[in-house]
């Protein structure tokens, strides 16, 4: 009775029915794929991409030359050095981060008493020379104004978590 | 140390014992039971006012300071109970009050005692729910930063001040949470030892103001090395990250520096960076010129094919090390074969011989037996700030009396003085001078001479065979007792006379050397090292070709045909032997900057080129020639009393008045030269000296 019906599949091609309504099922659901880069999917207020050194709202830079970051990261991407400014505060005159060098763990950014170096929403900055992965500190401010809403927007829905 | 001395107390259940009068928190750190505090130290007095130590004493109603409470036969001691805990705890959490939480800007952070004590002993969270206390920071001048709102009213800088340093400038105005801590007049701190108070200083109130932001304690390698600014040769923890000194702290040295540290040799790192000679020079139509190293040899090859023996000439300047004297010497009287040779730039003739003559032999310590003190010629304040500190100390402990014949500064002690002229030992040693009665008196009197001022006198040997008449006379010098002291500004002078870095047949001293050129009979000139201020440039033109050896683009190397880069003290493992006659090995913390060299290793590369290789090639090597030759620099670390033998020649001393040993304390050496912050605390002495001239003459 078993190798009767064996054979009975195999004759009728059961399996390949089978196989053909999935795909018929699928023709007619919804599409997962998008449309990139013309369309994006969303990231989870916890992604961590691009870094970017942020600024207070009246334009005074964040970052106050700590050090704790250069100290956590665990790749040793972070190089700081410090000195004090003209008005006598503490600020950094050098902030590189290797992007190549980075394993992109967050955890610099968890060890930031300031909110000033954050792992950014955006993840599209491959480059095609390794010098332009290279990151100082006038990329990382830049980084921080172009995308300061959105970085804002994300510490926001994050905090309640921390 | 007798039995009857010790007692026996428990402390958390483990039986020690301890020496009558201690307090417990020393009795607890030296069997090892660490006791949180802030405001104890064991070499300030006891003031019991930050209450961190408290601990629990059975049979004691309350927690009890442990700073203050000295053991007691069968004392039981908790430091861990819950009492003692929930005192420590209650406390930690009144400190941190008005405490605030700026530790990722602060320079402490990292090696913070408050940090450290409130995540061993603290609370994790705070009752209190009102405004923070500021306070308005205070101007201490060039060299302490300061952060008042952080103070937590310890008063260790108070009591640093008035007590060590000698000058009760500092002080607490307003109590409870109005007390303030600062100077009364705002001024910046008139001493040369102002820098341990930053040591001291548990939190970040006072801070040092060149290393301001620069490092964090936790990126910075650390390297033990020696001071070479004065010549007690301090010892001294080199910090240094990426191949730049960054920070240099004292260390614990019982025998010689406590753990107290001058700002000379704090500050002045900044000095080796700046204005470095970096690669060999040449002069080429009259302008110096950067070159290699082949170059600059050949440049020296030719010189001397066309100089004689004797009319080339050396001289040996200030912070060189033992090697570097040895292999300077050997080049100048082997390869160059002059005798032409000195590295007592300050004139003076003093020879090896008995070693009495020359160095501190009783020992910087034996200044604590001391029960009268004769300074002659010395200032010591500003030859040597951490020796006054331990006059000042025993002055201030056991009554000591100190008497001068010289120029000093504000000792910070009383000073007996006599009139400055050096007649005045000629009388001490007739037995008819008001001193000879106290030396007379006195158990154990030590006599310090300052080297500078009278070594370099025409009359000195007359001079040191009088002050070796008072030793004997007056038992200065006696079997139990050494208390004949020379004490050297230099780093360097102690080893060069050690290795006869000086003519010893019939060659030109420095005199002669400087004399010869005068009458433009100088080939070739050499000088190694940067002297202090004793000769002045324009006296060392005059010789057809020049060469310096040094580490800076000072004077020096501007009047100079060919410029070879050295490395100075931070940049390699030397011995140096300080005034005491001690040999202390210092090592190398960083490099010497892009194509310097080691000094010996010129002297070695420079010799082979000239065909009459030096006999070493290797530092091991050197040290074994080196010992050979003065068999009394084999013992690192060891203080060798010298033999007390005849020194000095018999005659009549002139009647001259001693020099000031020191003029300008922030511009010694070559490194302070260099340095900015030491300008700015010499412009500062200077103008505040200027102001006192003008009060006194209104």
């Amino acid at each position: 009775m078993k190798k009767l019906w064996q054979n009975l599949r195999q004759f009728l091609l059961l399996d390949m029915v089978a196989g053909f309504a999935v795909t018929l099922k699928n023709f007619f659901s919804p599409k997962f794929t998008i449309n990139y880069p013309l369309e994006r999917t969303p990231t989870s207020p916890r992604f961590r991409g691009e870094h970017a050194l942020r600024r207070y709202p009246n334009g005074e830079e964040r970052c106050i030359a700590c050090k704790l970051c250069e100290a956590i990261c665990p790749a040793q991407a972070i190089v700081i050095e410090a000195e004090a400014r003209e008005d006598g505060s503490r600020r950094t005159t050098r902030y590189d981060i290797d992007m190549v060098k980075c394993i992109y763990c967050g955890l610099c950014e968890e060890a930031c008493p300031v909110d000033a170096i954050v792992e950014g929403p955006n993840f599209e900055f491959a480059a095609e020379d390794r010098k332009n992965l290279l990151y100082d500190k006038d990329k990382l401010l830049q980084n921080g104004d172009e995308f300061e809403i959105r970085i804002a927007e994300r510490l926001m829905k994050d905090a309640p978590y921390r | 140390m007798t039995e009857n001395n010790q007692v026996t107390l428990t402390i958390n259940g483990k039986e020690v014992q301890a020496e009558k009068g201690t307090p417990i928190i020393e009795a607890a750190r030296q069997n090892g039971i660490e006791i949180p505090h802030f405001c104890y130290h064991k070499r300030l007095s006891v003031p019991a006012n930050c209450r961190m130590c408290l601990v629990e004493i059975k049979g004691a109603p309350k927690p009890t300071p442990s700073c203050y409470t000295p053991v007691m036969q069968d004392m039981e001691v908790h430091t861990d109970s819950p009492v003692a805990k929930k005192a420590q705890k209650g406390v930690m959490e009144l400190l941190l009050i008005n405490h605030p939480l700026d530790c990722p800007i602060c320079d402490q952070g990292g090696m913070c005692d408050l940090q450290d004590m409130a995540v061993g002993y603290g609370s994790d969270r705070s009752h209190y729910q009102e405004e923070k206390r500021a306070v308005e920071d205070k101007n201490l001048g060039p060299l302490i930063r300061t952060v008042m709102t952080r103070c937590i009213h310890c008063t260790r800088c108070i009591r640093f001040a008035t007590e060590v340093a000698g000058v009760p400038e500092m002080g607490a105005t307003g109590r409870g949470e109005n007390m303030k801590v600062g100077t009364y007049v705002e001024k910046a701190l008139e001493s040369e030892l102002s820098g341990n108070m930053i040591d001291l200083c548990p939190v970040g109130a006072l801070c040092s103001k060149p290393y301001s932001f620069t490092a964090r304690p936790w990126e910075l390698e650390h390297t033990d090395s020696i001071d070479t600014m004065d010549g007690l040769g301090s010892a001294v923890r080199v910090y240094h990250r990426g191949g730049k000194v960054m920070r240099i702290d004292p260390i614990e040295n019982n025998e010689i520096n406590e753990e107290w540290l001058s700002d000379a040799g704090r500050f002045s790192y900044d000095g080796l960076g700046r204005n470095r000679l970096t690669t060999p020079m040449l002069r080429k139509n009259g302008k110096l010129s950067e070159c290699g190293w082949p170059q600059a040899f050949e440049a020296i090859k030719e010189a001397v094919a066309k100089a004689k023996p004797a009319t080339t000439m050396g001289l040996a300047g200030e912070q060189l090390s033992a090697e570097d004297l040895f292999s300077f010497n050997a080049f100048m009287k082997q390869t160059l074969k002059t005798d032409n040779v000195d590295a007592r730039h300050d004139g003076s003739t003093v020879t090896a011989g008995p070693r009495a003559k020359y160095v501190f032999g009783g020992g910087v310590q034996s200044v604590d037996k001391a029960d009268l003190v004769l300074l002659v010629g010395s200032d010591p304040r500003l030859e040597a700030p951490v020796l006054n500190a331990r006059i000042r100390k025993n002055v201030m402990n056991n009554g000591l009396k100190v008497l001068s014949v010289g120029a000093h500064s504000d000792l910070t002690y009383p000073v007996e003085t006599a009139e400055n002229t050096a007649q005045v030992i000629e009388q001490i040693a007739a037995g008819e001078h008001k001193f000879s009665k106290l030396l007379e008196k006195a158990e154990r009197p030590m006599i310090i001479v300052g080297a500078k001022a009278t070594l370099a006198r025409k009359d000195a040997p007359q001079l040191f065979h009088k002050l070796h008449h008072i030793a004997d006379a007056y038992g200065v010098v006696t079997k139990a007792w050494y208390g004949f002291n020379v004490l050297n500004v230099s780093s360097t002078r102690v080893a060069a006379l050690d290795l006869e870095v000086y003519p010893e047949q019939k060659g030109k001293d420095t005199d002669g050397i400087l004399t010869a050129l005068k009458g433009g009979k100088v080939d070739l000139l050499v000088l190694y090292g940067e002297g202090n201020t004793h000769i002045p440039v324009a006296d060392l033109e005059g010789a057809k070709t020049t060469i310096f050896i040094g580490t800076h683009k000072s004077a020096y190397a501007h009047l100079a045909d060919i410029v070879l880069p050295s490395a100075t003290y931070t940049e390699k493992s030397a011995l140096w032997v300080n005034t005491e006659g001690r040999v202390q090995e210092g090592k190398k913390a960083v490099n010497p900057p892009m194509q310097a060299k080691e000094d010996w290793k010129i002297f070695r590369a420079l010799s082979g080129e000239l065909g009459k290789a030096l006999p070493f090639d290797s530092q091991q090597q050197l040290r074994a020639l080196m010992i050979k030759k003065a068999p009394v620099l084999e013992q690192v670390g060891e203080l060798v009393t010298p033999t007390w033998e005849k020194f000095g020649v018999a005659g009549k001393v002139k009647n001259e008045a001693f020099e000031l040993p020191i003029q300008q304390f922030y511009k010694t050496n070559a490194i302070m030269r260099a340095s900015q912050v030491m300008d700015e605390s010499q412009e500062l002495a200077e103008a505040r000296k200027a102001a006192q001239q003008t009060k006194k003459a209104s």
